[in-house]
This record gives C-alpha cells, sequence and structure tokens, in this order.
C-alpha cells in the first residue's frame, strides 16, 4: 500500500474525509448522518492515514490517546443529558438555545452535544481498533 | 377521551430532583468508567477516582431506598415523553437495594483488587471496566422497559467479557469463549421474546405489559414467558443450563471472579423475579411445574457438584449455582412470604458470593495452589482466614444466625403453608444446606486442617488490605444476621408491591390511562 501515488494522495483524502464527517455528524438532526456515522467516516480516515504514514505518524498527530477521546464522548453525552436536571425536566430531556447571528438564527441544543459525544465514542473506538491493528500488521513484515 | 383530540404525548409536569436519584446511579457508573478511561495511564489516582465515584453511587442508592421506603416506587421516564414511549427507569424496593448491595460490594472489590495489582497492571483498564460492569448491572436493577434491560445485559456482558480476559492467559481465553458463547446465546433468546412480546402487545414497558398482557393470548404470553425463563436461566446458571459457570469463573484474578460471583448470576435471578412473577405472574402460573423442577435440580445438584469439585473457586462456583437454586424455589412458590424469601436470598448471596470468592483468592495466594488437594494446613499459617472462610461457609448453607438463614426460612414457611410440592421444596432446601455444609466444611478441613503436604510452605504476603475488605463484608453477614428485622420487613414490603403492581404502575404515570385507550 506505501506507493508513492498513495502516500502523496493519502493526506488529501484524509482532510476531506474528516471535514465531510463533521458535516455528516451536523446536519445528522434532521437529515441523514449523525454522530455515528460521522464518527464512522473520521475513523476510516485515521485509517487511510495509518496505512499511508505509519501508525506512529498518527499517534503523534492526534496528540490523545483515542481511547481518552472515547472516553471524552461519553462523558460529554452524559453531560448533555444531565442538563435537563436544571429546568426540572427527566434525564435526556433537550434543550434548544436560538442564537441570533446576523440574518439567520443558529439553534444550540443538547442533542447536538448528545451526538458530538457519539461522534467522539465511534471515532475514538474505531481509531483505537484500526491502529491496533494497523500495528501487528506493520510488526509482521 | 374525545375522538377528534390526540391524547398527549409529552410529560407536562415538573420532575421532583429527588426522581433523579433513579438515574444518577447509572449515569454515574458509565461517565466515571468514561472518565477513568481517560485518566488510565495515571496509576493511583486512576483507583482514587473509581473509589470516589462508588462512594457517591453508594449514597445515590441509599438516597434512593430511603425516598422509596417513605413514598413508594419511583420512576423517571427519559426525555419527557410518556411511558410507553420514552423509557422508564422504575425501582422499587427490591431493584434499589440490590443496586445497593451490588455497588457495596464492587468498592470492597476496588480495595481488595489492589493486592493482586502491580506496576504491570497498571492503565490495563480494569477500573474501567468494573464501573461499566456496575453501570450494566445497576441499569438492570432500575430499568423499567423490557428492551433496556436487554441493552444492560449487553453492557455487563461486554464489561465482563472484557474482565475476563484481561491478562489474556490461555485458560483466561478458554473460559471467556465458553463464557461469552453461552452468554450471548441466552441474550439472543431475549431479544427473541423481545420481538415476540412487542409484535404481540405493541409495548415493552414493563408496567404497561402488567397492565395489557391479561388481555393478550395465554398461550402466546406463555411462549413468551417460556423463552424468557430459558434465557434468564442462562444468565442465572440454573441447572441444567450451568455449564458456563464453573467453566469461567476460575480462570480471571480473584477480584474479577468475586465479582462475577456476586452480581452476575444475581441479576439474571432478579430477571426471572421481575419478568415471571411481577410481569407475567399468569404465565407464570403455567410455568410453575418448570420452575419446580428447576428449583429442586438445581438445589440437589449444585451442592453435589461442589462436594465432586477439587478446584477451589471451580468448587465454590457450584455453591453459587446452588443459592440460585434457592431463588428458583422462591419463584416456584407463589404467596408474598415466598417471594420476599427469594429477594431477600438474591441480598445475601450478592454480599456472601462476593465475600467467599475473595477469600478463596487470599487461600491461592497463600497456598500457592488452586487446587485443594495441594493444599493444607493453613490454619497453622494463618487462623484468621480460617475462621473467615467458615463463617462464610456457614452463612452461605443458611446456618443460624448468620443472613443466608433468614431467607430460606423465610422460603421453608411458605413451602409448608402451600403444602404439595412445597413440601418437596422444603426438603430440597434443606438438603441442599445439608450438601452445602458437607461441601464447605470438606474444603475447610482439607484446605485448613489436614497437614500440609510435602515441600507446601504458606507464602506470606501482604495482603492486609485484601483481608479487611473480605472481613468488612463477613461482618456485614453476620451483623445482618442478628439483627434482622429491618431486611426481612423491607422484603415482606417490597414483595407485597411484586404481587400487587398497582404501586409500580402507578409510579410510571400510566395508572391514568385506561389500557387499549391509546389504540
Amino acid at each position: 500500500m506505501n506507493t508513492l501515488i498513495f502516500r502523496t494522495l493519502a493526506p488529501l483524502i484524509v482532510a476531506t474525509m474528516l471535514v465531510f464527517s463533521l458535516y455528516v455528524c451536523l446536519r445528522g438532526h434532521n437529515e441523514p448522518g449523525g454522530g455515528f456515522i460521522g464518527g464512522l467516516i473520521a475513523a476510516a480516515a485515521i485509517a487511510v492515514f495509518g496505512m499511508a504514514s505509519g501508525v506512529e505518524e498518527v499517534r503523534r498527530a492526534l496528540r490523545v490517546d483515542p481511547m481518552a477521546i472515547a472516553g471524552f464522548g461519553v462523558v460529554m453525552a452524559g453531560a448533555s443529558g444531565l442538563m435537563s436536571l436544571f429546568i426540572e425536566a427527566p434525564f435526556m430531556t433537550s434543550i434548544w438555545l436560538y442564537l441570533p447571528l446576523g440574518d439567520t438564527t443558529v439553534p444550540i441544543s443538547t442533542p447536538l452535544f448528545f451526538d458530538l459525544g457519539v461522534y467522539c465514542v465511534v471515532f475514538g473506538t474505531l481509531a483505537s481498533v484500526a491502529l491496533a491493528l494497523e500495528a501487528s500488521d506493520e510488526e509482521n513484515h | 377521551m374525545s375522538q377528534n383530540a390526540l391524547p398527549t404525548a409529552m410529560i407536562e409536569t415538573l420532575t421532583a430532583i429527588g426522581d433523579w436519584l433513579v438515574v444518577l446511579p447509572i449515569v454515574l457508573a458509565l461517565m466515571g468508567g468514561a472518565l477513568l478511561l481517560m485518566l488510565r495511564q495515571t496509576g493511583k489516582l486512576s483507583l482514587l477516582a473509581a473509589l470516589v465515584v462508588v462512594g457517591a453511587i453508594i449514597a445515590c442508592d441509599i438516597g434512593l431506598l430511603i425516598r422509596i421506603a417513605a413514598e413508594g416506587p419511583v420512576s423517571m421516564t427519559m426525555g419527557r415523553w410518556l411511558p410507553p414511549f420514552g423509557i422508564s427507569l422504575t425501582a422499587d424496593i427490591f431493584g434499589a437495594a440490590f443496586a445497593l448491595a451490588a455497588a457495596v460490594v464492587t468498592l470492597a472489590v476496588l480495595a481488595y483488587a489492589e493486592i493482586e495489582r502491580g506496576e504491570p497492571e497498571q492503565g490495563d483498564g480494569f477500573h474501567p471496566l468494573v464501573l461499566l460492569l456496575l453501570g450494566g448491572v445497576t441499569g438492570a436493577f432500575l430499568t423499567g422497559d423490557l428492551f433496556n434491560l436487554y441493552v444492560w445485559f449487553e453492557v455487563m456482558l461486554i464489561a465482563s467479557f472484557g474482565l475476563l480476559v484481561l491478562g489474556g492467559g490461555a485458560a483466561q481465553l478458554d473460559g471467556a469463549v465458553k463464557y461469552g458463547f453461552l452468554n450471548f446465546l441466552a441474550t439472543t433468546l431475549f431479544l427473541l421474546a423481545l420481538g415476540l412480546s412487542y409484535g404481540l402487545l405493541g409495548t415493552l414497558n414493563m408496567a404497561d405489559i402488567m397492565r395489557v398482557a391479561p388481555m393478550a393470548d395465554p398461550a402466546a404470553m406463555a411462549g413468551i414467558a417460556a423463552l424468557l425463563l430459558l434465557a434468564f436461566g442462562m444468565k442465572a446458571a440454573a441447572f441444567p443450563i450451568n455449564a458456563w459457570l464453573p467453566a469461567s469463573y476460575h480462570t480471571p484474578p480473584a477480584a474479577v471472579s468475586a465479582l462475577f460471583a456476586g452480581l452476575l448470576t444475581k441479576v439474571g435471578a432478579y430477571a426471572l423475579l421481575r419478568a415471571l412473577v411481577a410481569i407475567l405472574p399468569a404465565s407464570r402460573d403455567l410455568l410453575e411445574p418448570v420452575l419446580l423442577a428447576l428449583a429442586i435440580g438445581t438445589l440437589l445438584v449444585a451442592p453435589l457438584g461442589a462436594i465432586a469439585e477439587t478446584n477451589l473457586r471451580r468448587a465454590l462456583g457450584f455453591l453459587v449455582i446452588g443459592g440460585i437454586g434457592a431463588v428458583l424455589a422462591g419463584l416456584a412458590l407463589p404467596s408474598p412470604a415466598a417471594i420476599a424469601g427469594a429477594g431477600l436470598y438474591i441480598f445475601h448471596a450478592i454480599v456472601t458470593m462476593t465475600a467467599l470468592y475473595m477469600v478463596a483468592g487470599l487461600i491461592e495466594r497463600r497456598s500457592g495452589a488452586r487446587d485443594s488437594r495441594q493444599m493444607g494446613g493453613l490454619y497453622a499459617a494463618d487462623s484468621g482466614l480460617s475462621v473467615l472462610f467458615f463463617v462464610l461457609i456457614l452463612a452461605a448453607a443458611g446456618v443460624p444466625p448468620l443472613l443466608g438463614f433468614w431467607p430460606k426460612l423465610l422460603l421453608i414457611e411458605a413451602g409448608l403453608a402451600a403444602g404439595g410440592w412445597g413440601y418437596g421444596l422444603v426438603a430440597a432446601l434443606v438438603a441442599n444446606a445439608v450438601l452445602t455444609l458437607i461441601a464447605g466444611t470438606r474444603l475447610w478441613a482439607h484446605i485448613f486442617w489436614r497437614n500440609a503436604p510435602e515441600a507446601v510452605a504458606p507464602r506470606r504476603h501482604r495482603d492486609g488490605i485484601g483481608f479487611a475488605a473480605a472481613g468488612l463484608l463477613a461482618a456485614a453477614i453476620v451483623a445482618a444476621g442478628l439483627w434482622p428485622n429491618p431486611l426481612i420487613a423491607g422484603a415482606h414490603m417490597a414483595a407485597a408491591d411484586i404481587v400487587d403492581p398497582a404501586h409500580y404502575v402507578a409510579a410510571t404515570g400510566l395508572a391514568a390511562v385506561e389500557p387499549g385507550e391509546r389504540e
């Protein structure tokens, strides 16, 4: 897999996939998409990056252990559910905030943060798996 | 309700802060586990954080229990959607008491595990997995929704599978495959039953099923109940579907098997109690002969297995199974007293079996062996350990005045009152106690009393924390056995709510809507 063409194109593919994964995650509230599928796409990007540049390079670029990202995702999703404590509603009740921004309003909600948490969990878990598989693959060569 | 107005779908009333106690133990466990995953490489800080989180969970469980004792079952439905559309968490006395016992033994196991964990084990994910397991177990005890119960079973399965393979020896992988496959089969059967009941009833909320099940086809409901009995029976390791338990519980470190012995099968037993007695009582009546056969078979065969077994922890595994027989005996007798006995037995078994496995781990460390044939003479080396083991064996057999005696007394009273097959159950319960005593005292004599085999010198270890953790659990068992009145009164109150679910249904807010009105 380590051809010159692949190594040259990989950063472009990875960057495009990462941006696309965020787009899919954000549009997921009302249309097909969401945190799960976004996290999958981002993890696939990391797998491609790992194939092209090696696992060590990816870990350096990520800076944080992917499993810690997954843990952070669970904490964020749980915290978004706990927010409804403050409006005297049951756990996981959604809270919406409409921010006027120039000509448009941007809705910010707790489900958004829940979905971002899911994104982190899926991304962290699958990136760990992909990197572990690629690392053992490198040992064999 | 008028024809043209849609029924309300949202909960409009404000939620009391106290209701959060039903969801907090689960959320704390899961978020705490995630936090520990982030702190994985920090060594002692990870242990400290785990202890703090479990302590907070215990505080929430106690608060929940106090609230339930004062006001009846507590329920909260996620996201303001009215049940049965939103997922309800509903806790009654049994659920909250078991959740509390599970959190307490988890705290003891976390402290105990330190004697087995050195530098190489730092950052192996033990603490996050323990909290994930506790989250799954607590969720199973507190949920009010059958599909949600399935989710918690899966969470438990993932966490226990992770704990089982931690360290990754060949024997552990062998045990993990058997454990994983058979438990996976059980959860799949459970999922089948869920699909059938959703197709038949259109709801999976436990309180809602209680209301609509009597109107459904009794034969189909009995089929679903039989599937649930098979699935939960496998989870609870009832005879003859118990093979996975003795094959896997002795392979991981002692702390992990102590946690499994205390928590996993008890969740299966609790699910049986909830599904058959509380949710589908009519189907339970149809299945009563099966329950009787399972109970008597488990009560008699399990301690025989313990007598035949020489591997210490495998032998204890059979004692765990024997305890499940006592719970099944309570399910086979429909009276509230029997249900109280079964519930109290689950509570007792959570604490006793955990402590017993902890002591087994200490014995293995002292003797350097896993098979009781290679042990001996430990009494001279450590008399405190021998007293601890002996007390726990007596508690497991149900010798007065220890905690194990009182649930068996309730069960025997209920069996005598029932007459007929009840006498058979009473005989099996007594025989189980005698056989358990034989198996336990035989192990005790082999390990502590007889002379040590040649060339086996007891080793000295610094395992004071482990001894203290097991000792505190044993002290709790003795204290609860000497002052059992609050526990027995609580068990009777809980059993009354299981047999007559009016309070349970009212807590979810479903009583206001007549069954069938939604359609």
